[in-house]
């Protein structure tokens, strides 16, 4: 059986509430870092807020549509970021969301191998059909890492985000289970 | 073509009223008894509901729309006798980026195909781009609904993407396609 949860930079893991708080808010306050993966107006939370937001998923325990991880770099254990996957139960559907907080490592394909991870989650440990994401016209970076982990173009609504007085575009991707198998050449140990 | 005496909520036969909490609760909820009418207007189990849960389902979406000011749900009545014939959301509004999503929905199939989700659908839009100020409207739409989605085409919506293999339903999956209507857009085809 496979490590689900390690790659070859990063893994998955689930961190202690005051320790992730302090990352996400920190990270908060890189307006780039959060204009690229968020379509909401850049806020400042303290780290006190986010704590609670975290202990209140907590206590309302680990649901079968939940599963939010943070990422950590395999080679030196550093916090460097987090994804969530929603899953669909009734449409076997995921939707995933990804932020890699550190700048430093940004463009070193870490984004993207925990994105393989949770395409290969998704379908072997959920039974999805198909993993699902959005991201910005502005967001190359993003696309390009996507379509490395299997993703593929679905289509874009046209001029659906305000951003510096400018109208852009988002992109929607997905990536299907036979075409993820298809990919992998009949091969998962 | 728009002044301040237009009414939003008056079309040529329908009209769009407060929910009725005597009333709408029964009339909904023989609608939630019929399969189609909930695989039509929903993507979530279509389920049947007791008027009790109706009613307390309305009272949910009149305290979301009154707390997050992200949500406008409308009752749609026909003219005539003031029934109630569907329902209808502006819902999801990002206001910083002037987007949201619409539903519509005709509850009895013997109300459908009469012209009343076109006129409810044009006061929707009216609502979204001349009272709300939105730049774009959203909708999606499952692609074994053909009415609606003549309906949105009719309209000048483009479809935009094309999720392929999104639902699942009598045990097969469809695509789920993304429609957009932008203001200009519905300007032009408004003045046609």
């Amino acid at each position: 059986m496979k490590d689900l949860f390690r790659g070859e930079l990063v893994r998955l893991t689930s961190e202690e509430p005051e320790l992730q708080a302090k990352y996400e808010a920190r990270w908060q306050r890189d307006t780039e870092f959060h204009r690229l993966a968020d379509s909401n107006p850049a806020e400042l939370p303290s780290e006190k807020k986010i704590k609670e937001w975290l202990e209140k998923k907590i206590d309302g325990g680990s649901k079968p549509e939940r599963y939010p991880f943070m990422i950590r770099a395999l080679a030196d254990d550093k916090l460097i970021g987090f994804m969530g996957l929603w899953l669909n139960l009734m449409h076997s559907e995921v939707w995933v969301g990804i932020g890699i907080g550190e700048r430093e490592y940004w463009g070193k394909g870490y984004g993207t191998d925990a994105m393989k991870l949770c395409v290969q989650f998704s379908f072997l440990e959920l039974g999805a059909q198909r993993v699902s994401l959005g991201l910005h016209a502005y967001n190359p970076r993003a696309l390009k890492s996507y379509e490395k982990a299997g993703f593929k173009l679905e289509g874009c609504t046209r001029q659906d985000m305000l951003r510096e007085g400018k109208r852009t575009d988002s992109f929607w991707m997905s990536v299907l289970r036979d075409e993820w198998l298809q990919m992998q050449n009949g091969v998962i140990a | 073509m728009f002044d301040i005496a237009t009414q939003l909520f008056e079309s040529e036969d329908v009209r769009f009223g407060p929910i009725d909490y005597e009333k709408d609760p029964e009339i909904e909820s023989k609608w939630t008894h019929n399969a189609e009418f909930m695989r039509l207007y929903e993507f979530e189990p279509a389920r049947p509901l007791s008027a009790a849960i109706v009613k307390k389902e309305y009272e949910k979406l009149e305290k979301r729309a009154d707390e997050r000011k992200n949500l406008y749900p409308f009752m749609i009545r026909a003219k005539a006798d003031d029934r109630l014939i569907g329902k209808a959301v502006i819902q999801w509004i990002e206001w910083t980026n002037g987007n949201c999503m619409i539903r519509l929905g005709i509850g009895s199939a013997d109300d459908r195909r009469k012209g009343y989700g076109t006129q409810a659908l044009k006061m929707l839009l009216r609502f979204a781009f001349a009272e709300l100020n939105l730049f774009r409207v959203t909708a999606y739409i499952g692609e074994y609904n053909e009415g609606a989605i003549a309906l949105l085409k009719k309209f000048g919506f483009t479809e935009e993407v094309r999720r392929r293999q999104a639902l699942e339903r009598e045990g097969r999956r469809w695509d789920l396609l993304v429609f957009g209507l932008l203001k200009d857009e519905w300007q032009n085809q408004a003045s046609v």
